[in-house]
C-alpha cells in the first residue's frame, strides 16, 4: 500500500512539475507524515527480530521456518491459538520431552495407541483429529521446526504481553495505515486540484491585468478621448475574444492542440486495449489470500500445487481446501459452497483473473522452479489481497523488460553450466535471460 | 547449377509440360475459379472481383464487430478439478500404453493425454512388433475417437431407447430364437483379442446354436488355406525382411497394405540402410516387385516389372520354374510368362538361397502353394520364414462368410450380430446381404454409427472407440497387449464384450473379465512377478507381455503340397486376355474404408498419386492415349452388369490395359467426410472357388461425358526449375565411392571455383547453447505418410477439404514428395519418354528446413519470421500480416498460407467446427486463424518441453531425448532428429560419418545452409553398360 502512495505520489510529481512549488510542498508533506509512520511500524516489527535469542536446542531455525510453513501451518500457530490442533507455544515444555515429540510427529496413531497419557488426553481434547503423520521428517528436521517456534512465540510476550500477536498487531497496524493511505491521496487530489483553480483564477485575473495595462499603454492618446475611455471592460473583452477568435493563427493553434490531445487520448485508449491491469472480479466464493496467504502464512505451493511442475500452477482442487476445512468453520456460508460443489459433483467455476491471450505460452515451472522467480514478483503482493487482482499488466513489453533485467538462476544447475562459461568469456556483466535467447519469439510464441 | 546427372519430374504433367502446369509452376498462389470456391464472399475476400457495395458491406461489418469485441473483455472461468487425482497435474501429458486393432491391424501405441483426454498416439518402442513406429492410419486413430458422426446411445431402429430396454428386448428375443432352435450368427472382422474371443465362447455356450463367422475385406484367406495344404497349419507365418538379402513381392503391397506393413517395414528398412545409419553396412538388400498398378511398396523397389491380372498366377509359376532350372530342381510345368526382370530375379534368388524372401498378394491359394514351394525351393523357411510363430492379422474365412450370406437369403438365420463388420458396405455380395437383412427376426449391429450394415439392423447397440475400452490382443503367438481406456465413455456406449456377457446372463464388467482371463492364462507363463498384481501392473505399464524376449531359433517346415497341381489349377485359371482388366487395390491412407470418416486420412495424400480424397481409374499413358483419355476425364467401368464411373488419373507405372480402382470410398452412411467421396468398388470383387478375388479380367472401360478434378497435391509447391534436390546413386558406385551421386555445386569467383558455403553476405547466427537439425535418410524413406499425419495430429493443422486441396492451399507442414525418373541419361530424352512407362520413384519427406540464412526471413515486413540461437526458422502468428512474401521467397515451398479461418467455419465442416472435434487440439500449439502463414516449427514445443524437463531436473537434455512428432511417428526410422551441439546424439554421430559421404542439403548452390540434410538415395542395381562406356568415351 506504502508503494502504492508512493506511485501515487509519483504521478503528481509530473504534474508539480507543471504547478510548482504548491502541490510539490503539499506532497512532501504528506510524504514524510507517511515516512514516519513507516518507521514507527519497522520499530515495531523489527525489534522482536532484533530480540530474538539463541535457537533453543541446536535446531536450525531458518529451516524449521519453511518446515512449518508447508507441513505445519496449516493446522497449527506458533502461538497459543488453537486452529485445528493446538497452539504450539511452549510446545516443548508442556510435553513429555523431545524423544516423544519425535514419535508423536513422525506418527501420532501409533503413539495414542501405545496408550501414552498424554497422547490420549490431547487426541480427546481436540476433538479426536487424527494428526496427519510426517515419517520423512528427521530429527534435525524437528528440532529446526521446534527452534523455530521458539524464536516465533518467545518474544511476541515480551512486546505485545497480552494483547494479540505480534503478527496480528502488524496486519492491524498496515490495514490502518492503509486506511489512512488511501484516504490521503484522494483528499490531497481534491485539495490540490483546488489549489490549481484559485492559481489558475489568480493567474487569469493577473492576466487580465496585464493585458488591460498594456492595451492602455499601446493605445495611441490621440485616440483616447471620452467615448472610447467609457466603454467598459466586459465590451473590451468581448471585442478581445472576437479578434482572438478571427486570428487564424491563435485558431489553428487551439485546433492543432485539440487534435493533439484527441490523438494522445484515442493512442493511450488503443494500447490499453485488452490490459486488465488491476481487474479484480468478483469470485464465487469470497476466498481471501489475505486470510491465508497473509495471515497464517500458508505456503502458496500447499494449494498451487503445480506450479513448479507444469505450465499452469492449479487452482486448489476442492479436496485440498477439505483438508483444513473439513473441520476449520465449516459453518461459515462461502466454506458451505465448498460442501456444495462437493456433494452435487459440480466443480467450482472461478473467474480467471490472469488471462494471458492464447497466443503466448507461459509456464509458472519454468518461472517459479527453474527461474526461481518469486510469485510477488507477477502476481504482487498476494497476501495482502483480499480479492485477487491482476497487478502487473502482462503486456509483451512487461515480459520482455523483465526478461531483459532479470538474471539467471544458473546456481547448481548443470543445464546452464555450458552456457555460464560461454557468456563469461564474452562479457564481465551477469547472464541475463536475454543472453540466452530470452526475447526470442519462439520462446514465448508457437 | 543444376544437376546433370538425372532427371526428375514431379508428375506426368511436368514431363509433358502441360499449360497449367507452366503457368501454376510460376505461382505458387494460383488464383483459383471463384465459381468453385466454398463461400459467395470468396471473389471478394480473394481480392479478385470486388463490387463496391460488397466493399462498403464488409466495411461495415468490420466497423461494427471491432467495437463490438472493444466491448468489453469477456469472462473466462478456470474450473479445477473437484477432487484431482493425485498424479495427474493439468498441462502435464500423461502417457498410457495401449493397443490400437482396427479389425486385423495391430499396433502397440502410448497415448498422451491431457487432463483426460487423449491427444496424441506414439508407438511403443516395447513391442518387438511394431518397435515403436506408427502407420498414418494408427496415428489418426485418435481423431475417430472425436468423431460427431458417432451415435449417442443405443437404438432399436431409429427410435433411441436405453440399456437397459435393449438388453431386455435382447435377452427376450436371443431367447426365443434359441428355443426355436433358429441359427444366431455373430459376425466379425478378425478379432485378436484371446479375452474377445473367450468372451465370444462363453456366449455361445449360452447360446448353443451360435457360431462366430469372420471375415475381413481385405482377405488373406488364399494364404492361410495354402499354407494348411503346403505345411498343414492353417496360419500366416512370420515374414523376416531384414534377413532377406533378394526379396520379391509379386503384388504385395507389404509396406503399404498387405498383412501387417507395420511390422515389415522397419525389418525392410534394415536391410536397405547403409553407411552411418546402417552401422556401418555396405551391401543391401536387393527388391524385386511385379505388380499391375504401382504401389507404395512397388515405389520402393530397385527393379520393378508390371503384370496384368490375368497373368498373377502365371508370373509365379514362371519364376518358379526360372528357379527351379537354376538350382537344379524339377520344373512345375505349366504354361509360361515373361515380364521384365523376372530371369534376373530368378537368378538373383538362386544366388541367395536360404537369405531371401517371395510374398505374393493373391488370394487365390494355388499362387500362394507356388509361392511356398518357391520358398521351400530357395530354404526360406526357417531363415526369413517362420512358421513357428503365426501371426493372427488375417483370419477371415471367405467360404464361411459365403455360406453366412447364403444362410441369409434362404432365411435360414435367426439373430446376426455383427460387430467390427460392415458387409453391406465392404463384401462383394454387400447388396444380396442387404435385401436378406430385413428377414432376419433379430438383428443386431455394434457398430458406432448407423452405417450401411447398422442401418438395416434392428438394434444398434454402439460400442466404443479402442481408446475408451479394456481389451487385450495377440497379434502374433507369443505376443500379448493390452488395450488400456484413456478416457472415459464419451458417449453411451458400451464394450462388445461387456453387451455380450450380459446376453449370456454374466457379470459384464470386461475390466474383470479380462483380469481373470489373463490371471489364468498369462500369468501362469510370467517369471519373476511376486503376485498377479505386480504382473499386471508390470503389463499395463508396459502395454505389451512377450513370452519368449530371446529369439527362439526360426521353425523350419516341410514342404508337402503339391506343386504340379497349383501349377495346373493355375494354367487353367489365368489365360491370356486382350481386354481391359481390373485390378482393386487398398490406399495407404484409406485401407478398407472403416475408417472413412476421417477427415485426417481422406485429406492424407497417396503415396505415389498424391491423391486425396477421391478415388480414380489408374490407366497407363499408353492406354489412355489409346483410348484417347486425358487426367480428370470420367469414364464408366463395367464389370459383369456392374459399373462406376470414376475420373481417370494417368499413372506411370501402371500396367498397359489395365485400370487400377482404390478400394474403401464411396461409403454412403459413413458420416459427414465419409459420405460421397469417391466410388465403392467393393461390388467388383469378385468370389473364384470359395476365395475373394481382387480383380476382374474382363472390364470394360468406356469414356464417359465430363470430368472431374482429381485433388492431387505434387505438382503444387514445384521448386522454381531447379534440380539438385533429389541425389541418389547406384550401390556400385557407391560402394567405390560414398559420396557417389552427390552434386557439389561450385561458385565461381576471382580466387577459382568455391565451395558455395565458403561465401556468404551474412554473418550466421551462433548457437552456442542447442542446434537443432534433421538427417532424413532416403534410402530408408518408404513414403508412407505417418510423419504427416502425426504432424497434423501434434501441430493442430487444419483439414481444408477436397476444393481447397484443388485450389493449391493445402496446409501439411511436411510433405512427401514423389519424384519419378529413369535410369536414362539426362540428355536422352527419348529415353525419358519411354521410361515414363515404368519410372523409379524417390520419395523425399519435404518441411521447413531452418535455413540458417533463410530466404524468408529477410523478406518479412513485419519481422515476424525471425531465427533463434538454437537454428530454428521462427514464425511468430500474432505478427505476422500475411503479406505471403516469405512463401515466395523460400526456395522449398513450405509455407503455407491460411486463406480462411478453418475452424467454426461452416465451409469446412471437419473436427475444427464441433466442440466434440476439437478436444483432439494440443493445447501448446496455437490454432492459427486465417491471414496468416504457418510452417513447421520443428516442433518447438517439444523442444521447449524438452528443455524444461532437464532444467527442472538440472541437467542437460539426454542426447535423442527430444524428438519431433514427425521422427517420432516414422517406422523406419528414416527421420533423425536432435541436437548437433551434442556430440553423443545420434545425428551428430551420423553427421559426423556422412558429411563426407551421402550427407546433402537440398539446393546447396542458393548457400541457405539449412538445418537439415539428407543422405542420398542408394539403389541397388546393376550399373547400366551404357553409362561406363560413356564415362570411358569421357576419360
Amino acid at each position: 500500500m506504502l508503494i502504492n502512495t508512493i506511485n501515487k505520489f509519483h504521478k503528481m510529481s509530473r504534474l508539480s512539475r507543471l504547478w510548482g512549488a504548491v502541490a510539490l510542498s503539499l506532497a512532501l508533506f504528506v510524504n514524510s507524515s507517511q515516512v514516519t509512520a513507516q518507521d514507527s511500524t519497522a520499530a515495531g516489527g523489527g525489534g522482536p527480530a532484533a530480540a530474538t535469542p539463541a535457537a533453543a536446542g541446536g535446531g536450525d531455525a531458518e529451516k524449521g521456518k519453511a518446515l512449518f510453513t508447508n507441513n505445519c501451518a496449516q493446522c497449527h500457530a506458533v502461538t497459543e491459538e488453537v486452529v485445528v490442533g493446538p497452539g504450539l507455544k511452549g510446545v516443548v515444555q508442556r510435553t513429555p520431552g523431545k524423544e516423544w515429540l519425535y514419535k508423536w510427529i513422525r506418527n501420532s496413531s501409533a503413539v495414542i495407541a501405545t496408550g501414552d497419557p498424554y497422547a490420549v488426553q490431547v487426541f480427546n481434547k481436540y476433538q479426536k483429529i487424527q494428526m496427519s503423520s510426517f515419517p520423512n521428517l528427521t530429527n534435525a528436521d524437528i528440532d529446526g521446526i521446534l527452534a523455530y517456534i521458539d524464536e516465533a512465540s518467545a518474544p511476541k510476550t515480551a512486546t505485545v504481553g497480552g494483547g494479540g500477536t505480534a503478527q496480528e498487531r502488524g496486519g492491524g497496524g498496515a490495514s490502518a495505515e492503509n486506511g489512512g493511505g488511501s484516504a490521503g491521496p484522494s483528499e490531497l487530489f481534491t485539495f490540490v486540484l483546488v489549489a490549481l483553480l484559485v492559481v489558475m483564477l489568480l493567474v487569469l485575473g493577473v492576466l487580465l491585468v496585464i493585458v488591460t495595462i498594456l492595451s492602455k499603454a499601446v493605445t495611441p492618446v490621440g485616440v483616447t478621448d471620452g467615448t472610447q475611455t467609457a466603454s467598459s471592460l466586459g465590451q473590451r473583452l468581448k471585442e478581445g475574444m472576437s479578434s482572438a477568435f478571427n486570428n487564424p493563427t491563435l485558431r489553428s493553434i487551439a485546433i492543432w492542440i485539440f487534435l493533439l490531445v484527441v490523438t494522445k487520448a484515442t493512442l493511450d485508449g488503443a494500447y490499453s486495449v485488452g490490459i486488465q491491469q488491476g481487474y479484480a472480479p468478483k469470485q464465487p466464493i469470497a476466498y481471501s489470500h489475505k486470510l491465508h496467504a497473509g495471515q497464517y502464512k500458508i505456503d502458496c505451493n500447499y494449494c498451487h500445487t503445480g506450479v513448479n511442475k507444469g505450465k499452469s500452477a492449479t487452482i486448489p482442487s476442492a479436496n485440498i481446501c477439505m483438508n483444513c476445512h473439513g473441520v476449520i468453520k465449516k459453518e461459515s456460508p462461502e466454506i458451505q459452497k465448498i460442501y456444495a460443489a462437493i456433494e452435487n459433483n459440480r466443480p467450482i467455476e472461478w473467474v480467471r483473473v490472469h488471462n494471458l491471450p492464447d497466443l503466448a505460452y507461459f509456464n509458472h515451472a519454468q518461472h517459479v522452479n527453474v527461474g526461481n522467480v518469486q510469485c510477488t514478483t507477477c502476481h504482487g503482493e498476494i497476501e495482502k489481497m483480499e480479492v485477487v487482482e491482476q497487478r502487473s499488466s502482462l503486456t509483451m513489453g512487461w515480459c520482455i523488460d523483465c526478461h531483459r533485467k532479470t538474471e539467471v538462476n544458473t546456481k547448481d544447475n548443470a543445464y546452464y553450466d555450458k552456457l555460464v562459461a560461454l557468456h563469461r568469456k564474452e562479457s564481465k556483466e551477469p547472464l541475463k535471460v536475454a543472453n540466452i535467447g530470452g526475447l526470442e519469439c519462439s520462446k514465448c510464441h508457437y | 547449377m543444376e544437376n546433370t546427372t538425372k532427371r526428375y519430374w514431379k508428375g506426368v504433367e511436368e514431363l509433358r509440360n502441360d499449360a497449367t502446369f507452366v503457368k501454376n509452376a510460376n505461382s505458387e498462389f494460383a488464383n483459383p475459379d471463384p465459381s468453385e470456391s466454398p463461400s459467395d464472399l470468396d471473389g471478394l475476400l480473394g481480392g479478385s472481383n470486388t463490387k463496391r457495395r460488397d466493399f462498403m458491406k464488409v466495411m461495415g461489418f468490420g466497423m461494427a464487430a471491432v467495437s463490438l469485441a472493444a466491448c468489453e473483455t469477456p469472462v473466462h472461468k478456470a474450473i479445477p478439478y473437484l477432487n484431482k487425482p493425485e498424479a495427474t497435474f493439468p498441462s502435464i501429458s500423461d502417457y498410457y500404453a495401449s493397443t490400437y486393432t482396427d479389425g486385423g491391424d495391430y499396433a502397440a501405441i502410448l497415448v498422451e493425454t491431457r487432463e483426460g483426454r487423449p491427444i496424441k498416439i506414439e508407438g511403443n518402442p516395447l513391442s518387438s512388433i511394431s518397435k515403436g513406429g506408427t502407420t498414418a492410419r494408427v496415428q489418426a486413430s485418435l481423431l475417430s475417437l472425436y468423431d460427431i458422426d458417432k451415435l449417442n446411445g443405443p437404438r432399436r431402429g431409429e427410435t433411441v431407447i436405453d440399456w437397459a430396454t435393449a438388453d431386455r428386448e435382447i435377452t427376450s428375443q436371443l431367447a426365443s430364437v434359441t428355443a426355436r432352435g433358429g441359427a444366431i450368427r455373430i459376425v466379425t472382422s478378425t478379432i485378436l483379442s484371446p479375452a474377445t474371443k473367450a468372451v465370444v465362447a462363453d456366449f455361445i455356450a449360452k447360446y448353443p446354436s451360435a457360431r462366430h463367422i469372420m471375415y475381413d475385406a481385405n482377405s488373406a484367406f488364399g494364404m492361410v488355406q495354402a499354407n494348411q495344404t503346403s505345411f498343414g497349419q492353417a496360419v500366416i507365418p512370420t515374414y523376416d525382411f531384414s534377413k532377406a538379402q533378394t526379396i520379391v513381392s509379386l503384388g504385395a503391397d507389404f509396406l503399404g497394405t498387405w498383412v501387417s506393413p507395420l511390422e515389415y517395414a522397419l525389418p525392410y528398412a534394415q536391410g536397405r540402410k547403409i553407411g552411418a545409419v546402417g552401422s556401418g553396412k555396405k551391401t543391401m538388400s536387393r527388391h524385386y516387385q511385379f505388380e499391375t498398378g504401382l504401389s507404395m511398396t512397388g515405389a520402393n523397389a530397385d527393379y520393378r516389372g508390371t503384370y496384368k491380372p490375368s497373368q498373377e498366377g502365371l508370373v509365379a509359376l514362371a519364376l518358379y520354374n526360372k528357379v527351379a532350372a537354376k538350382v537344379g530342381s524339377a520344373s512345375a510345368g505349366g504354361a509360361s510368362v515373361d515380364i521384365q526382370y523376372l530371369d534376373k530375379a530368378a537368378t538373383d534368388l538362386a544366388a541367395t538361397r536360404g537369405r531371401s524372401l517371395v510374398v505374393s498378394g493373391s488370394n487365390d491359394p494355388n499362387v500362394q502353394v507356388i509361392v511356398n514351394a518357391l520358398n521351400n525351393l530357395l530354404g526360406n523357411y526357417g531363415t526369413t520364414i517362420d512358421l513357428g510363430k503365426p501371426v493372427n492379422y488375417r483370419q477371415g474365412n471367405d467360404q464361411q462368410m459365403n455360406a453366412f450370406i447364403d444362410e441369409a437369403k434362404a432365411g435360414r438365420v435367426g439373430a446376426v450380430l455383427f460387430f467390427g463388420a460392415n458387409p453391406v458396405y465392404d463384401h462383394p455380395r454387400g447388396a444380396e446381404l442387404a435385401e436378406a437383412l430385413p428377414k432376419i427376426s433379430l438383428s443386431i449391429s455394434f457398430a458406432d454409427r448407423a452405417d450401411e450394415t447398422a442401418s438395416l439392423a434392428k438394434y444398434i447397440t454402439p460400442a466404443p472407440h479402442f481408446l475408451e475400452c479394456w481389451n487385450d490382443a495377440e497379434p502374433k503367438q507369443g505376443s500379448y497387449s493390452l488395450t488400456q481406456p484413456a478416457i472415459t465413455h464419451i458417449f453411451k456406449t458400451r464394450q462388445f464384450q461387456s453387451s455380450l456377457l450380459t446376453w449370456a446372463g454374466k457379470p459384464n464388467d470386461f475390466q474383470t473379465y479380462l483380469k481373470s482371463f489373463w490371471r489364468t492364462t498369462y500369468y501362469p507363463q510370467a517369471t519373476g512377478f511376486d503376485s498377479f498384481d505386480a504382473f499386471w501392473i508390470k503389463c499395463l505399464h508396459d502395454g505389451v507381455f512377450e513370452t519368449s524376449t530371446a529369439q527362439t531359433a526360426a521353425a523350419g517346415a516341410s514342404f508337402a503340397g503339391n506343386v504340379a497341381q497349383a501349377a495346373a489349377a493355375v494354367t487353367q485359371r489365368y489365360k491370356p486376355t486382350t481386354g481391359m482388366e481390373l485390378a482393386l487395390y487398398e490406399k495407404v491412407s484409406m485401407g478398407t474404408g472403416s475408417t472413412a470418416n476421417n477427415p485426417w486420412l481422406q485429406e492424407m495424400p497417396d503415396p505415389v498419386t498424391k491423391a486425396c480424397w477421391d478415388n480414380y481409374a489408374a490407366l497407363s499413358q499408353k492406354t489412355a492415349n489409346d483410348m484417347g483419355l486425358a487426367q480428370n476425364d470420367l469414364v464408366t467401368i463395367t464389370v459383369g452388369g456392374k459399373s462406376m464411373e470414376l475420373p481417370v488419373l494417368v499413372q506411370p507405372g501402371q500396367a498397359d490395359n489395365t485400370v487400377s480402382v482404390a478400394v474403401g470410398y464411396g461409403r454412403e452412411k459413413g458420416g459427414k467426410s465419409a459420405n460421397g467421396v469417391g466410388k465403392n468398388a467393393f461390388p467388383f470383387v469378385s468370389t473364384v472357388n470359395g476365395h475373394l478375388s481382387y480383380s476382374a479380367v474382363n472390364a470394360k472401360v468406356e469414356k464417359a461425358s465430363g470430368t472431374r478434378e482429381i485433388a492431387q497435391t505434387q505438382t503444387h509447391d514445384t521448386v522454381m526449375g531447379r534440380r539438385a534436390v533429389v541425389q541418389e546413386a547406384k550401390l556400385a558406385d557407391y560402394q567405390k565411392n560414398p559420396m557417389a551421386g552427390r552434386y557439389v555445386p561450385k561458385v565461381e569467383t576471382s580466387e577459382g571455383p568455391t565451395e558455395t558455403a565458403d561465401i556468404s553476405l551474412w554473418h550466421g547466427y551462433g548457437k552456442p547453447n542447442h542446434s537443432w537439425g534433421m538427417v532424413i535418410d532416403l534410402n530408408s524413406c518408404i513414403g508412407c505418410n505417418a510423419c504427416v499425419v502425426g504432424c497434423q495430429s501434434e501441430n493442430n493443422i487444419q483439414v481444408v477439404g477436397r476444393q481447397e486441396v484443388i485450389n493449391r492451399r493445402e496446409m501439411h507442414w511436411i510433405r512427401i514428395d514423389r519424384y519419378y525418373s529413369s535410369d536414362a541419361e539426362a540428355e536422352d530424352f527419348k529415353a525419358l519418354e519411354v521410361a515414363s512407362a515404368n519410372p523409379e520413384v524417390v520419395f523425399q519427406p519435404m518441411l521447413c528446413q531452418h535455413c540458417s540464412n533463410a530466404p524468408c526471413e529477410t523478406v518479412c515486413p513485419v519481422l515476424a519470421t525471425t531465427h533463434s540461437t538454437e537454428g530454428l526458422n521462427q514464425m511468430t502468428y500474432n505478427r505476422c500480416i500475411g503479406t505471403r512474401y516469405c512463401a515466395n521467397n523460400c526456395p522449398y515451398k513450405v509455407r503455407r498460407f491460411n486463406w480462411w479461418k478453418y475452424f467454426d467455419n461452416d465451409n469446412f465442416d471437419y473436427h475444427f467446427n464441433n466442440d466434440l472435434g476439437k478436444m483432439v487440439i494440443n493445447p501448446d500449439v496455437t490454432v492459427r486463424s486465417r491471414g496468416v502463414i504457418e510452417k513447421c516449427s520443428f516442433c518447438v514445443q517439444r523442444i521447449q518441453e524438452g528443455k524444461l524437463t532437464a532444467k527442472k531436473e538440472r541437467r542437460r537434455p539426454l542426447p535423442d531425448e527430444i524428438q519431433t512428432a514427425c521422427a517420432q511417428a516414422c517406422p523406419t526410422n528414416a527421420i533423425i532428429f536432435g541436437d548437433m551441439n551434442n556430440p553423443e546424439s545420434t545425428i551428430s554421430k551420423t553427421l559426423e560419418v556422412e558429411m563426407k559421404g551421402r550427407a546433402f542439403h537440398v539446393l546447396e548452390e542458393i548457400n541457405v545452409r539449412p538445418q537439415i540434410s539428407y543422405l542420398t538415395k542408394i539403389r541397388n542395381k546393376d550399373e547400366m553398360p551404357k553409362q561406363e562406356t560413356r564415362q570411358e568415351s569421357q576419360a
